[in-house]
């Protein structure tokens, strides 16, 4: 435990720590897009598969809780990392800043590390906007409480139905969409980073992980903002 | 040439400073960025006034004493090039230069451009010995080090310790300068039996200084005069892990 706390309290460990709860929430990011894409496979696809979902009980809770943990402590580390980081730079600021970086794409990841508090702050905003929205129900609670009935009888959430309607709305659409691409800038400067702290410097393998997770970035950013664009401009799934 | 400079003036570490602007004629294209600064000031002494204190000493650009951000960038606009390695060809007659010190908490200015840069000496001290048997030297081929690793260490080694990575950091990380000294004996035989030790005290010293930590904005690197590269952070980063995994986390 000591040895936990102490590279949690040093500067590199705690790069390592945010790093590594950053990789652990963009898997979930990824896996969380892919259970979505059920919309494409239709109502009966998408609502089994939110019904697995939710009969996982204690399961369900258990994730639910380290994923909170994960976030807590991403967001509590990453505000940490700041205070600490203004802190170093000293009081008196430069007269003329300027970025010693000669090439482009150089300048957009510092650009893009120096927004990381800015735009999580944002995608901590859009977090709990889509909790408000599609787990508790308080942004559209009509929508919420559409029930698919099975032939059998049974009813079943509409989890489908919930989305459509959601994404019918066009003020939603302006929440997410920016809202993903806000994260894609994220996890941007998370992709360039996350082996540079996890000290992955093979010749080989560093340049293929680095384009395996920008690819992956690209995934996560254009389904994200696919499914709310297709429904709201009837090219995607709808209703009925 | 005819340059206004824009110079920080700071009596001391504890009075509020400030720019103050200078006009400075007859300057040579051939002249060094220190060579300018020396005219200034033997204008300045002449007519009464205080010369502007700054660091330098070989002017060779392997002393790592010279300093000095121009224009926004640590060692000024040229690739690879110590302040005192710059010349004035680089500048166009007329031109306005902003002349700053080095800043970082940990880097306390203690007059006009001069900065006190001892907590790299303190980390370097925290960084402690290597192991090796005192005598006659021993044949020269009984430890014998593949050529890409001797190579890796003494890229590290080109380090001369004078801080712009600090200056350049949006954090005023010492990541590079630590890394690189890190990476030095890293590469080596010679540093083996007290690399977990070496790597998590210079480590603890640099965060007791006060320097930020690494976000990679990767500036360090690009105005590092002897354009030592961030990968070595990244070494530094797994040596740290391991380290602290070790056994000699305990001694530490």
């Amino acid at each position: 435990m000591n040895r936990l706390q102490r590279l949690v309290q040093s500067s590199i460990g705690a790069k390592i720590a945010i790093a590594t709860t950053g990789l652990l929430l963009f898997a979930f990011v990824i896996v969380h897009l892919l259970g979505n894409l059920q919309l494409y496979r239709g109502r009966d696809a998408m609502n089994s598969y939110a019904e697995t979902l939710q009969h996982l009980g204690p399961l369900l809770w258990l994730a639910r809780l380290i994923l909170l943990g994960l976030f807590l402590s991403h967001l509590v580390l990453g505000f940490r990392l700041y205070r600490a980081n203004r802190l170093a730079r000293g009081e008196e600021d430069y007269y003329v800043k300027r970025s010693a970086h000669r090439d482009d794409l150089r300048r957009q990841k510092a650009k893009a590390a120096a927004m990381m508090l800015a735009s999580g702050a944002v995608i901590l905003l859009f977090v709990l906007y889509h909790l408000m929205h599609f787990t508790l129900g308080w942004i559209q609670p009509s929508a919420h409480h559409l029930t698919e009935t099975l032939p059998d009888g049974s009813t079943r959430h509409d989890v489908y139905g919930m989305v459509i309607a959601g994404f019918q709305n066009p003020i939603n659409v302006f929440v997410y969409v920016p809202a993903m691409l806000l994260l894609g800038w994220h996890l941007f400067h998370g992709a360039v980073s996350v082996l540079q702290t996890l000290g992955l410097t093979h010749p080989v393998w560093r340049p293929v992980a680095e384009k395996v997770l920008w690819f992956l970035v690209a995934f996560v950013v254009v389904g994200n903002c696919f499914i709310p664009l297709s429904i709201l401009l009837g090219f995607g799934p709808q209703g009925g | 040439m005819k340059l206004t400079l824009h110079i920080w003036r700071q009596a001391d570490r504890n009075s509020p400073g400030r720019l103050v602007t200078y006009q400075l004629d007859g300057v040579s294209p051939d002249m060094s960025f220190l060579e300018m600064l020396d005219l200034l000031n033997e204008q300045l002494a002449s007519s009464g006034q205080e010369p502007v204190a700054f660091d330098h000493d070989c002017r060779e650009g392997i002393c790592g004493m010279c300093s000095l951000v121009i224009n926004g960038v640590p060692h000024g606009p040229l690739k690879g090039t110590t302040t005192c390695q710059l010349h004035m060809r680089h500048f166009k007659d007329g031109d306005s230069i902003y002349i700053e010190p080095f800043r970082a908490k940990a880097f306390p200015v203690i007059r006009d451009l001069v900065v006190d840069r001892s907590a790299f000496d303190r980390v370097i001290e925290a960084g402690g010995y290597i192991s090796t048997n005192t005598g006659s030297a021993p044949e020269a081929n009984t430890v014998p080090v593949p050529k890409e690793e001797a190579d890796t260490a003494l890229d590290a080694a080109t380090c001369i310790g004078c801080g712009a990575c600090v200056a350049a950091c949006p954090n005023a990380s010492a990541m590079l300068f630590v890394a690189a000294k890190v990476a030095h004996f890293a590469h080596l035989p010679h540093g083996q039996p007290e690399r977990h030790r070496r790597v998590l005290r210079m480590v603890q010293e640099m965060d007791r200084q006060g320097f930020g930590n690494c976000s990679n904005f990767e500036e360090c690197e690009a105005a590092c005069p002897k354009e030592i590269p961030v990968r070595f952070i990244a070494e530094m980063n797994r040596d740290y892990l391991r380290a602290l995994c070790s056994r000699a986390a305990d001694e530490v």
